[in-house]
C-alpha cells in the first residue's frame, strides 16, 4: 500500500538573465525563484496495482519517486510506502524496494553484469537459494544469456535495460518504482520488458509505479493512471476513463496530448 | 560486514580486468625508482655527512613507496564518486540499504589495496635484490616491524579519510576540482612525496609532520628503513591515529549534512 496525503514540495531555484552584466549581479545578489514541484499531492496505490504515472516534462514525477523512494523530503504532508515512512526509516524501506531510473545505471561498467549482481545480492542479503531461483527466472523472462557476461560497458542500451530491470528484482522487492524504464528500447526489448513486467505482478502481486512518456507502455501495462501536471493530480483513472475524457476516435497518444492541453499544461 | 567486504572483491575483479594498466604502472615505477636512487647516489658522494638519512634507509623508503604508491597516492580519485555526486547519480546509491559513508569507505579502501596487491610484488621482488646500498633491505625488528604494521593501517586509513572528506565535499561545492588539485601538490611536498621529510629545512618540517599529510606515506616507510624508531616512531603513529579519526569524523559530518541538504534541495 502507497499513500501519499497532502505532499508539497518546493524548489529554490536560481536564476538570471543572459549576459555578463547580469551574471555580476547575480553573483552579489543572486535571485531565487521558487518553483513548486509538487502542491498538495494525495493518492493512494492498494498491493500489487501497475500505476501509470503520467504528464508532461517537468510536472512533477521525478520529485514524486524520488520522495517515494526516500531520497527526498517534503516541506509538509505524510507518505507511508508498506507502513514506512520512507525519508525517516530509509534503510529498512529500501531494502523491499526495487528502483530503475531510465536514465541512470546501477551497474559497474567494467565488470561483468554477474558480478555486479553478486554485489547486489550481499548488499540486500539475499539467501542464496533464493538468489538462484530468481537468476534463473530473470535470466530466462528476460533473455539475459551471455549479457550476464559481459561488461555494461559493452552492451546496448535495451541490453543494458534489460539487466538494470533484472538487477532492481534480485531481491524480490514488494514494490517497483520504473521510472522512464523502455527510454530507447527497440520494439522487441520494449514487448520483453512489458511483458516480464506484467508476468511479475500476476505471479507475485508486484505494486509497481511506472511514469513514462510512452503511452502504449501505459495502455500495455497499467490498470489505472495517474495524470498529474505542475504539480497537482489531474485524473486518477484507468486508460479507458483518459481516452473518454479526449473524446471519440482518439488513440491514448492523442488523448493524453488533448487533456494535457485541456488542462493546460 | 558481508557487504562491505563484497565492494572489496568487487574491486579487486575490476582492477584485474587492466592487465596493460597494471604491466604499465608496474614499469614506471621500477624505472622511477631506479632514477630516484641515481639522484640521490649523485648528492651522497658529494658530501655524505650532511645527509639526514642514511642511504640504506633511504633506498627502503623509495623502493618501498614504489611499491605502495597506489594505496596513498593521493592523485588517485574515484571520478565515479564525483561525478555521481554531481549528476545525481548517487539517487540509486541512496536507495540502497547500505551507509553512503561505509560504502564509499569500502570502496576506496579495496580500489586502494586491490591496486597495490597486483603491483607491488614484483617491485619488492626486485628492489631485494638489488645489491645494497641501493636495494631494498629488511634489517628491521619484531616489535618495529609491527609498529610498521600498525602505521600502514593508520595510513590508508588516513588517505581514505582525506580522500572520503573530499568526495563529502561535493556535496556542498558545485566543483572541488580546484581543492583536489591543491591538496594533491600539498600531499606531494608535504607528506614526502618529493622528497622525504628530514630532507626538508625547518620549519617546513615540522609543519609536514604535523600536517595530515605527514601522516601518510611518511611514517610507515621511515619505521620501515629505521630512520624513525624509538619514541619518535611511536608519537608519529599517535599522531596518525588522531588524523584518521579526525578525518574520518569530518567525512562522515560532511556526507550526513550533504545527504540532509540533497533531500532537500533535490538532487
Amino acid at each position: 500500500m502507497i499513500e501519499m496525503k497532502g505532499v508539497s514540495k518546493t524548489y529554490r531555484v536560481r536564476r538570471r538573465d543572459a549576459g555578463l552584466g547580469n551574471a555580476v549581479r547575480s553573483f552579489f545578489s543572486p535571485e531565487y525563484t521558487r518553483v513548486e514541484a509538487l502542491q498538495d499531492m494525495s493518492f493512494s496505490i492498494p498491493d500489487g496495482q501497475i500505476v501509470g504515472y503520467i504528464g508532461p516534462n517537468g510536472a512533477g514525477k521525478s520529485t514524486t519517486i524520488k520522495i517515494l523512494c526516500g531520497i527526498l523530503r517534503p516541506d509538509c504532508g505524510t507518505c507511508t510506502v508498506g507502513g514506512l515512512t520512507p525519508w525517516e526509516d530509509r534503510k529498512r524501506h529500501v531494502a523491499r524496494l526495487g528502483v530503475v531510473f531510465g536514465q541512470r545505471s546501477q551497474l559497474w561498467w567494467d565488470v561483468p553484469v554477474v558480478d555486479s549482481f553478486s554485489l547486489l545480492k550481499d548488499i540486500y542479503r539475499v539467501e542464496n537459494d533464493l538468489y538462484q531461483k530468481n537468476l534463473v527466472r530473470l535470466t530466462e523472462l528476460l533473455d539475459l544469456g551471455d549479457l550476464m557476461k559481459t561488461p555494461p560497458r559493452m552492451l546496448s542500451l535495451g541490453q543494458k535495460m534489460r539487466c538494470e530491470i533484472a538487477a532492481a528484482l534480485l531481491h524480490s522487492p514488494d514494490v517497483l518504482f520504473l521510472d522512464e524504464p523502455t527510454i530507447g528500447l527497440d520494439a522487441v526489448s520494449k514487448l520483453k520488458v512489458r511483458e516480464f513486467i506484467l508476468e511479475e505482478n500476476r505471479n507475485r502481486g508486484l505494486t509497481v509505479l511506472l511514469t513514462t512518456h510512452d503511452m502504449l507502455d501505459v495502455e500495455a501495462l497499467c490498470y489505472r493512471v495517474l495524470l498529474i501536471g505542475k504539480g497537482k493530480l489531474l485524473l486518477d483513472g484507468d486508460t479507458a476513463m483518459v481516452r473518454s475524457m479526449a473524446g471519440e476516435n482518439l488513440s491514448t497518444e492523442e488523448s493524453v496530448a488533448a487533456l494535457y492541453q485541456r488542462f493546460g499544461i | 560486514m558481508k557487504k562491505y567486504f563484497s565492494f572489496f572483491r568487487m574491486r579487486l575483479i575490476a582492477g584485474l580486468q587492466y592487465r596493460t594498466a597494471a604491466l604499465a604502472g608496474l614499469s614506471t615505477q621500477l624505472v622511477w625508482g631506479c632514477m630516484e636512487i641515481l639522484l640521490y647516489r649523485a648528492f651522497w658522494r658529494e658530501c655524505p655527512e650532511r645527509f639526514p638519512m642514511g642511504q640504506e634507509a633511504l633506498s627502503s623508503y623509495i623502493w618501498l613507496q614504489q611499491a605502495l604508491l597506489t594505496v596513498f597516492a593521493l592523485w588517485y580519485w574515484e571520478q565515479d564518486l564525483i561525478t555521481s555526486v554531481r549528476d545525481g547519480t548517487i539517487a540509486y546509491e541512496l536507495t540502497r540499504p547500505v551507509n553512503l559513508y561505509g560504502m564509499w569507505m569500502a570502496r576506496t579502501m579495496a580500489m586502494r589495496l586491490s591496486r597495490a596487491a597486483l603491483r607491488c610484488w614484483p617491485i619488492l621482488l626486485i628492489s631485494v635484490l638489488i645489491p645494497s646500498p641501493y636495494g631494498l633491505r629488511i634489517r628491521i625488528g619484531l616489535p618495529a616491524f609491527l609498529l610498521f604494521l600498525i602505521s600502514l593501517g593508520l595510513m590508508l586509513a588516513v588517505v581514505c579519510g582525506f580522500v572520503l572528506a573530499v568526495y563529502a565535499l561535493s556535496f556542498h561545492l558545485v566543483d572541488t576540482n580546484g581543492f583536489r588539485v591543491l591538496s594533491v601538490a600539498a600531499a606531494d611536498l608535504l607528506g614526502g612525496g618529493v622528497v622525504p621529510l628530514p630532507f626538508l629545512p625547518e620549519p617546513l618540517r615540522t609543519i609536514a609532520s604535523v600536517s595530515p599529510f605527514g601522516s601518510m606515506q611518511n611514517v610507515p616507510l621511515r619505521i620501515f628503513g629505521g630512520d624513525l624508531a624509538g619514541i619518535d616512531a611511536i608519537r608519529a603513529v599517535e599522531l596518525q591515529a588522531v588524523w584518521a579519526v579526525t578525518l574520518i569524523g569530518l567525512g562522515i559530518l560532511l556526507t550526513r549534512s550533504g545527504i540532509r541538504k540533497a533531500e532537500i534541495a533535490g538532487g
